[in-house]
């Protein structure tokens, strides 16, 4: 089972706070579809030597188009979901 | 006169020759859903005032038998996962429960385009994060055959709206299995499309490399006008637009002489119920008869699909959901919180679910350093795998029949704490997600619940799955559309 540093580790770096009480139930939540995925290790392929794996599915390699500027009319339809902005920008907290 | 359960060939008929106008129908099916949705939960937001000023506009604009757009003035509902433009989008979730998207969907366009009619937004398990339909934020939706059920998920609220009549079809998604499996679980056909046929832009994102909107409606005829009319390319997803749309409606063809039709043997896994295994293979016996050339087939990697999934859309979710801030939309902390931090911990601690948040958290640990490797490049080299199988099997056979689901219908509550519900509810789709293949569900009969009692006469709805090679969807569609001809499983409905 993970530890509960390891699962209040992650929850920092997705950026998510967790109670106390969340942090065991996800303890055991992750542990479940950790070991639910351990068989994967017997899986017929092996991740050294030839590895071709499988990122998408459409053989597609770099779609590119016409770098052209659009006006968009939903400045304020954008902006009016934001809790604050300021002379037409995204206004956030203190970073430091 | 009834209109629940027809066809789009039918209304477009009644339509055209003036025996009902756009508004009466519309009207007709808001009032079913105001009638049934208290009970039913299938949607989150009803647009009633939007749809009646979308039917006028359409009455206005029909004219000569023909010459009408095949969707003009013919309701239907979108899961809440497409953006409306102007209409409260909420993907299900607290952190999306003001959100009013500034665009429409590219989806969304080409149907305002036809002058379709927009009746509302359908619930659907949170950020489409799951298969019962149990994780939205605002309820589960109920199944018609049988309110104590799960209608299936993630398109639960699409897939019960048009099982119970309450719109005759209804735009969905999939990333595993979330439109095959509730499809089969209330008893309508659904389309998932080969990744990159219909553009995800505008679609609440998921699995990136996985995302596929498709649709569910009453017969494979009415997927196959669909999938005309959705699919495309769109220069907003730069994964579309590969492969010409072919006229799929007008190549419809039930003739089975020759089709060369693989049943692969993994694909009637060990817990299925007895009923299911019956309806399918009763169902490829029709197949059969009707001339089509059956060969059992393996693909024997089929039980690492759900496991290379489980690691691989967490990941996918991880990386997708980092974009809900608190900052520019949404569920935000920003009037408590101190620095810019307290807004992304706190915003998202208040604004996910339980799944959501599980998923954040699995996708960011199998990503993290010193555990890449042994989950994530292994599931993805694992997926190369799945999809060079499939490659294989398809210089074999046209396309693949076989169950949709192991089981019918469960009860609610069922999916609820058990971590692992979907990857075993999905089992048999996800694989065909994972390789981007285009797939349907059909109905192909009843069976009796295992797990208790239903008051659905003859049981509950089995689905028969039909899979298709990449860009294949014709063949899947003339398979699924000749099985429609030589049966009515398709033409049975709950009693509402």
């Amino acid at each position: 089972m993970l530890s509960k540093e390891e699962v209040k580790k992650i929850a920092h770096l997705a950026r998510i706070e967790l109670s106390e009480a969340e942090v065991e139930k996800f303890q055991k939540d992750l542990s479940v579809v950790l070991d639910y995925v351990e068989e994967l290790k017997n899986a017929p392929v092996s991740i050294v030597g030839n590895l071709d794996p499988a990122h998408e599915v459409t053989g597609l390699v770099n779609v590119v188009r016409e770098d052209k500027v659009e006006i968009a009319d939903n400045h304020e339809e954008i902006f009016g979901q934001a809790p604050e902005i300021k002379d037409g920008y995204f206004k956030v907290k203190a970073i430091l | 006169m009834n209109f629940e359960f027809l066809e789009i060939s039918e209304l477009r008929k009644l339509l055209d020759d003036k025996k009902v106008s756009s508004v009466e129908l519309t009207k007709y099916f808001l009032d079913r859903i105001k009638k049934q949705n208290p009970e039913l939960n299938a949607f989150i937001t009803v647009t009633e005032e939007e749809a009646l000023r979308q039917a006028q506009d359409a009455d206005k604009f029909i004219g000569t038998p023909g010459d009408n757009p095949p969707l003009c003035g013919i309701p239907f509902a979108a899961k809440d996962l497409f953006c409306t433009r102007g209409i409260r989008t909420t993907a299900a979730s607290k952190i999306l429960d003001n959100y009013i998207p500034p665009y429409d969907s590219t989806v969304i366009a080409k149907l305002k385009e036809q002058k379709g009619v927009l009746l509302g937004k359908t619930n659907l398990d949170q950020f489409a994060h799951g298969s019962s339909g149990e994780t939205s934020a605002y309820g589960p939706t109920k199944n018609p055959w049988d309110i104590s059920r799960m209608p299936g998920g993630s398109s639960s609220g699409s897939a019960a709206a048009v099982a119970a009549g309450l719109s005759p079809w209804a735009l969905a998604t999939e990333t595993g299995g979330s439109i095959r499996q509730p499809a089969s679980l209330s008893g309508i056909s659904g389309w998932k499309p080969t990744y990159g046929r219909v553009s995800r832009y505008g679609v609440v994102a998921m699995g990136s490399s996985l995302d596929s909107p498709g649709v569910v409606g009453y017969s494979v005829s009415d997927l196959a006008l669909l999938a005309e009319v959705i699919s495309g390319l769109d220069r907003f997803d730069s994964t579309t637009g590969q492969v010409e749309v072919p006229q799929y409606s007008k190549n419809l063809d039930s003739n089975l002489k020759g089709v060369k039709i693989g049943v692969p043997k993994e694909y009637f896994v060990e817990g299925m119920e007895e009923g299911i295994k019956k309806g399918v293979m009763d169902a490829i016996e029709e197949l059969k008869k009707a001339g089509a050339e059956i060969k059992e087939v393996s693909l024997p990697n089929t039980k690492y699909g759900s496991l290379v999934y489980a690691i691989i859309c967490p990941s996918e979710v991880s990386s997708n959901l980092a974009r809900y801030d608190g900052i520019r939309y949404g569920h935000t902390a920003h009037a408590t919180a101190k620095d810019l931090m307290q807004v992304y911990m706190k915003s998202r601690a208040e604004g996910f679910g339980d799944e959501a948040k599980r998923r954040i958290l699995t996708g960011t640990y199998v990503l993290s350093a010193g555990y890449y490797d042994a989950y994530y490049k292994k599931a993805q080299a694992m997926r190369k795998v799945i999809i060079d199988e499939f490659h294989n099997i398809f210089k074999e056979v046209d396309v693949l029949a076989c169950p949709s689901t192991p089981n019918v219908a469960a009860k609610l509550g069922k999916a609820a704490d058990n971590p692992l519900h979907g990857y075993i509810a999905d089992q048999l789709n996800i694989p065909g997600s994972l390789a981007g293949l285009p797939a349907l569900s059909v109905p192909c009969g009843f069976s009796r619940p295992t797990d208790g009692e239903t008051p659905a006469m003859d049981g509950l709805p089995v689905g028969l799955q039909i899979i298709g090679p990449q860009w294949g969807e014709q063949k899947v569609f003339n398979v699924g559309y000749a099985f429609q001809q030589l049966t009515g499983w398709h033409k049975k409905h709950p009693k509402t």
